[in-house]
């Protein structure tokens, strides 16, 4: 398998560098009679197979998990979201609108209908009532493990049409080429990775393409596309709260910038309201997109917008400069004054709620450590390594300021988005590692401008020097030959050569990136994390099945009714595996109820029984990795059981399970600790 | 024909055979295994088990250490009740051991454990198990040199003459008991972590436990009102035992013996001891106290149907039929202070569930405004009788999105705000786009 997509690998680089050449070719008006097609015919080939072979390699570069091990869902939270899509297609989509779920959160259970993103669900649904339409009889899982894949796929031809919007078709094609591959992304959406991400990036690309696109044509049918496109992803991620902030964010921006148009106003406009009004329809978000602290910004900008375009108006009907100007400035302090002043009654009188935990915990890293163990406790939302970033992106990271650098130079209002949305994604990224995943699309855009930029110049430069040049890459060599009347240049000897010398260093980097990919993917990513997968001593795989084997047990050993407790980790896995009710989930949305496992799990076993008794408690789950080295055991864990379990019940204080501000759990460790449950 | 009449006859007759055998259909304990040191006790204490066999239990006596018994066989308990008439053994024969008793108690059956002056540890670690301690002193015995029974020879006043019963019909009968009880053993104390024992027969505040024969040199470890004489306990399983730390009380010469108090000029003909015993052994056995819930319902009201779920602000109707065991059929069971509450986590409704004095228990309320796993429980525990503990689940849950009122009165301005501004819109347009 790494043999097969290392050559697809090549055979994309292969010809997408032609492509580039085939590009600047056109610019100089060549043409190619030597075949029979005619250029523009023969570039859309090329761009369309290119495109197509793209398409088809970021489907089967995430495949790698289901050959590994087999067609399973991944992880944690896409085994609820498989949950949920059993029920979905079983039940049909009223049962599940309304499926008040009294398995999980025992016993307070959970309106799941109400409570979650339900794109994805609906998405896989759709594909699999669409397959069962044609006569595939599949399962549902299968769809389940590919549809992110699939999506990722999709993702790679939005990425065209946006490096096209931005820059050009072939920074659209290199922009693609990277996105299908890029390991950041590819974390998220490899086959089994069933969770909302997969479908939500492409989600995020498309709004943002269709946005931009209306931005750049002013069209009112753009702004409705993309407020479809922003429905959708309303519909599949919490992240939607970036795209109504961004936007907003750089609408400010051309605002002060002076690059206010009427084909913004439209585009904002239409696809601000729309795009609420659409919003407003998931259950999940229902008024919190009019009410909550996070979508102010959108609403600010809303009305700044009417406010310019009055003045607009006005200053087109007065004429007089100086009267304009006196009337700007009573508009606009009298604009910021209404405006802070609904800010201030709606957040004093609880009509506007304030930013949540996660949200201050983006703008300000040390927040979440500070006041929230349970955002902190999770994983994905550490700060994140120099390391990762340099996982996920490999050359992109150098490439990315470089792709800045051009985008500068020739800035447009769609430069100033792309520049706009890498920046602060960037600086999200290094907020959270999750986000990582929120910045790679831009990372790869930005890096495919100045691939695109720098290998387009490069190849003009030897063009028009030397055309004989070109004859290294197959597919130009035809045309050159035709148009070697330009006259030699004798006075930049070095120029040829060093071009040449930067060109063969760009495809060998390039290359080198796709070595890394395609090996991160194969190494890092494709593991389910439910089966674990090791080396043995001697260099073979070795595979744990433990998890699964334990949640089979649950399934056949325990009387129907009972109740399981584990940490809120394990929590979807239970339900969807082992089919029992369940105290916690990961749907940390009751924090109380967590800390109150944590204090059972944290307390001495006759306070913990007690409450366990209160909680109905029928097995206690807990996973220990001692024996076979594995990291992520409730040893590991149990710090944050005790530091959320003591956030809410302060009778639990973290320093009684320390020795000398160390965590050990040795026979040295604390005695609160080893007596604890 | 024929073959299928003699099925029958066969199957009709196997009937009374099963239902004599312990069941939660038929509490009462069928057969019984008495463990004596030796068969003396069975003719001097015969008016004791004529009582019982007359009730028609089985008795099946052994001695202690017959090393032929055993509780169990293949997994199956061969008794449903077991009496240690046994004070001195120091170890049982077979495969009985402390264990294996504590074991028979936890899966629901019955114990009389009787005591003696001298008794071995082996009884002393059973009760300790059950949750009383004789005294220490092998040699101590009860002496109340108040409340003592007059005897033809002014003994050492080890013989009590107790009235201190527990007031509880439940255990000891509705009919009073006249004559005190004549007592001549060892005392326990409870033990105060054990909140399932109770007393039943006190000694009074002037008894005290040493040994008769030497000296007082030291103040008694057991005085007064702290000594129990006869203690019953009820296991959370159900399973009654009957701790008492005089064998003779058991004894004919007991029973028949006339008593007079000290201090006290009445004279009864008869001692209190077999009414006493008689009573508590049907208590201990069963014959008494023992209820059982059955056809816990719920349904909305107005429907007879039992939802799988329930929608918050339904009202619903909860009933429970409780029966008591009268030792030979189910009788309906009166009390106004039985009670349900709807459960989650707290109740959330509680409230007295109304009889309709034969047995049938109901209360109608709404369910409470809040969504989740609920629970229907009963927990009704009262001195001597058996605890009920009912507890059903059932979800609650919100309502569904068309289960809402399709139009609020209150929004009738902004749907007009609404569809006037439609309309004023679309006007707005044909007049701008056509009025030149």
């Amino acid at each position: 398998m790494v043999g097969k997509t290392e050559s697809q690998n090549g055979a994309v680089k292969a010809t997408a560098a032609p492509a580039m050449n085939l590009e600047s070719d056109l610019f100089s008006n060549f043409s190619f009679k030597s075949f029979k097609l005619k250029t523009k015919q023969q570039e859309l080939l090329l761009r369309v197979s290119i495109l197509g072979l793209v398409y088809i390699l970021a489907f089967i570069t995430r495949l790698f998990s289901v050959l590994r091990y087999e067609s399973m869902i991944h992880e944690f939270d896409p085994y609820f979201n498989y949950r949920t899509t059993l029920f979905l297609t079983e039940k049909g989509f009223y049962e599940f609108w309304n499926w008040f779920d009294s398995e999980s959160w025992y016993p307070l259970g959970r309106i799941i209908g109400g409570t979650l993103y339900p794109g994805l669900m609906v998405t896989a649904a759709f594909i699999y009532w669409t397959l069962r339409f044609l006569r595939f009889a599949v399962h549902i899982r299968e769809v389940c493990v590919l549809t992110a894949p699939f999506f990722a796929s999709n993702t790679t031809v939005v990425a065209y049409f946006f490096g096209k919007e931005i820059w050009d078709s072939g920074a659209g094609l290199v922009a693609a080429a990277f996105i299908a591959i890029c390991p950041g992304y590819i974390s998220r959406s490899v086959a089994g990775s069933y969770d909302n991400e997969g479908v939500a990036i492409f989600a995020l690309l498309l709004t943002f393409y269709l946005f931009v696109k209306a931005v750049n044509t002013g069209s009112l049918a753009w702004a409705l596309a993309s407020a479809f496109g922003y429905f959708y992803m309303v519909s599949a991620w919490g992240g939607y709260v970036f795209i109504i902030n961004l936007i907003p964010l750089y609408v400010l921006v051309l605002l002060i910038t002076g690059r206010y148009s009427m084909r913004l106003y439209v585009a904002y406009n239409c696809m601000y309201v729309l795009g609420m009004l659409l919003a407003m329809q998931i259950r999940f978000v229902g008024f919190q997109h009019v009410q909550s602290g996070e979508h102010m910004a959108a609403m600010g900008v809303f009305f700044l917008m009417q406010v310019f375009y009055f003045l607009d108006w006005v200053k087109y009907m007065l004429s007089d400069t100086k009267l304009f100007q006196a009337f700007l400035r009573i508009t606009v302090t009298s604009a910021i004054a209404v405006g802070a002043l609904a800010l201030g009654v709606g957040t004093a009188s609880g009509y506007i709620s304030p930013w949540t935990g996660r949200f201050y915990s983006l703008l300000d890293p040390t927040y979440a450590k500070d006041n929230i163990p349970i955002i902190a406790s999770v994983s994905e939302h550490q700060p994140t390594a120099w390391s990762s970033f340099m996982f996920d992106f490999h050359i992109l990271l150098f490439l990315f300021p470089a792709g800045l650098y051009f985008c500068f130079k020739k800035l447009s209002d769609a430069t100033i988005f792309i520049v706009m949305y890498g920046l602060t994604s960037m600086y999200f990224a290094g907020v959270m590692v999750r986000l990582i995943l929120v910045a790679t699309p831009a990372v790869c855009l930005i890096s495919a401008i100045a691939v695109s930029a720098t290998i387009k110049n490069l190849t003009s430069l030897l063009r028009t020097k030397s055309k004989t040049a070109v004859a290294g890459s197959s597919k130009g060599t035809g045309g050159s030959k035709a148009s070697s009347k330009a006259s030699f240049d004798q006075s930049q000897p070095f120029q040829k050569n060093g071009a040449i010398a930067l060109l063969l260093g760009a495809f060998y980097l390039l290359s080198k990136y796709a070595t890394h990919c395609t090996w991160v993917t194969s190494e890092a990513y494709s593991s389910p994390s439910i089966v674990l997968a090791a080396r043995g001593a001697h260099g073979n795989r070795v595979i744990f099945d433990d998890y699964r084997e334990a949640y089979f047990w649950l399934r056949q050993n325990t009387p129907p009714d009972a109740k399981v407790m584990s940490w809120w980790d394990y929590g979807y896995q239970i339900t969807a595996m082992g089919n029992r009710t369940v105290i916690v989930d990961n749907n940390t949305w009751n924090n109380t109820h967590i800390a109150t496992v944590g204090r059972a799990m944290s307390s001495y076993e006759d306070e913990a029984y007690e409450i366990m008794r209160s909680l109905d408690v029928d097995y206690v789950l807990v996973v220990f990795g001692g024996v076979t080295g594995y990291s992520s055991d409730d040893i590991n864990k149990f710090l944050w059981m005790v530091r959320i379990g003591g956030g809410v019940f302060p009778v639990i204080k973290e320093p009684d399970y320390l020795v000398n501000g160390d965590y050990r759990v040795d026979k040295g460790a604390a005695p609160k600790m080893l007596n604890c449950l | 024909m024929a073959k299928l009449l003699l099925y029958l006859t066969l199957a009709t007759s196997l009937i009374p055979l099963f239902s004599v055998a312990f069941s939660p259909e038929n509490p009462t304990d069928r057969r019984v295994l008495v463990l004596v040191d030796d068969f003396a006790i069975k003719s001097s204490h015969s008016l004791y088990f004529g009582s019982l066999t007359s009730r028609g239990f089985q008795l099946e006596f052994k001695l202690a250490d017959d090393p032929n018994i055993g509780l169990q066989r293949y997994g199956q308990y061969l008794y449903d009740a077991l009496v240690l008439f046994c004070p001195s053994v120091e170890r049982f024969g077979g495969s009985i051991d402390v264990a294996s008793i504590v074991d028979f108690v936890d899966s629901g059956h019955d114990l009389i454990v009787a005591a003696d002056s001298n008794a071995s540890d082996l009884i002393r670690e059973v009760a300790t198990e059950c949750g009383v301690d004789f005294d220490e002193d092998p040699a101590a015995m009860v002496i109340d040199h108040i409340n003592y029974a007059v005897s033809n020879f002014d003994g050492d006043h080890t013989l009590i003459a107790s009235d201190d019963f527990i007031k509880a019909d439940v255990i000891l009968g509705s009919k009073k008991i006249e004559a005190p009880v004549l007592f001549q053993g060892i005392g326990h104390s409870l033990n105060p972590a054990n909140s399932l024992v109770l007393k039943v027969l006190s000694a009074s505040s002037s008894a005290y436990s040493a040994n008769p024969k030497s000296k007082l040199s030291n103040p008694p470890s057991l005085t007064g009102s702290a000594i129990s004489l006869v203690s019953v306990v009820q296991a959370r399983n159900n399973a009654r035992i009957l701790i008492t730390g005089s064998l003779s009380m058991f004894s004919n010469r007991f029973f028949r013996s006339g008593v007079q108090k000290a201090g006290s000029s009445i004279k009864h003909e008869k001692s209190g001891n077999e009414q006493f015993l008689t009573e508590i052994s049907k208590w201990v056995f069963h014959e008494r106290g023992h209820l059982k819930a059955v056809n816990v319902r719920h349904h909305k009201v107005g429907e007879s149907d039992e939802p799988a779920i329930y929608r918050i602000n339904d009202d619903l109707e909860y009933s429970v039929e409780i029966y008591e065991w009268s030792g030979t059929s189910w009788e309906p069971y009166v009390s106004d202070d039985v009670q349900v509450q709807f459960y989650m986590m707290s109740p959330y409704v509680l409230k007295t569930l109304s009889t309709d004095q034969k047995g049938h228990y109901s209360a109608e309320f709404k369910v409470p405004d809040v969504y989740g796993v609920f629970q229907f429980k009963v927990e009704y525990q009262r001195l001597g009788y058996t605890s009920l503990s009912l507890s059903k689940q059932i979800p609650v849950r919100p309502y569904r999105h068309n289960e809402y009122e399709r139009f609020l009165p209150a929004a009738y301005p902004y749907y007009g705000s609404a569809f006037s501004m439609m309309a004023g819109f679309f006007i707005f347009t044909i007049v701008h786009l056509y009025s030149k």
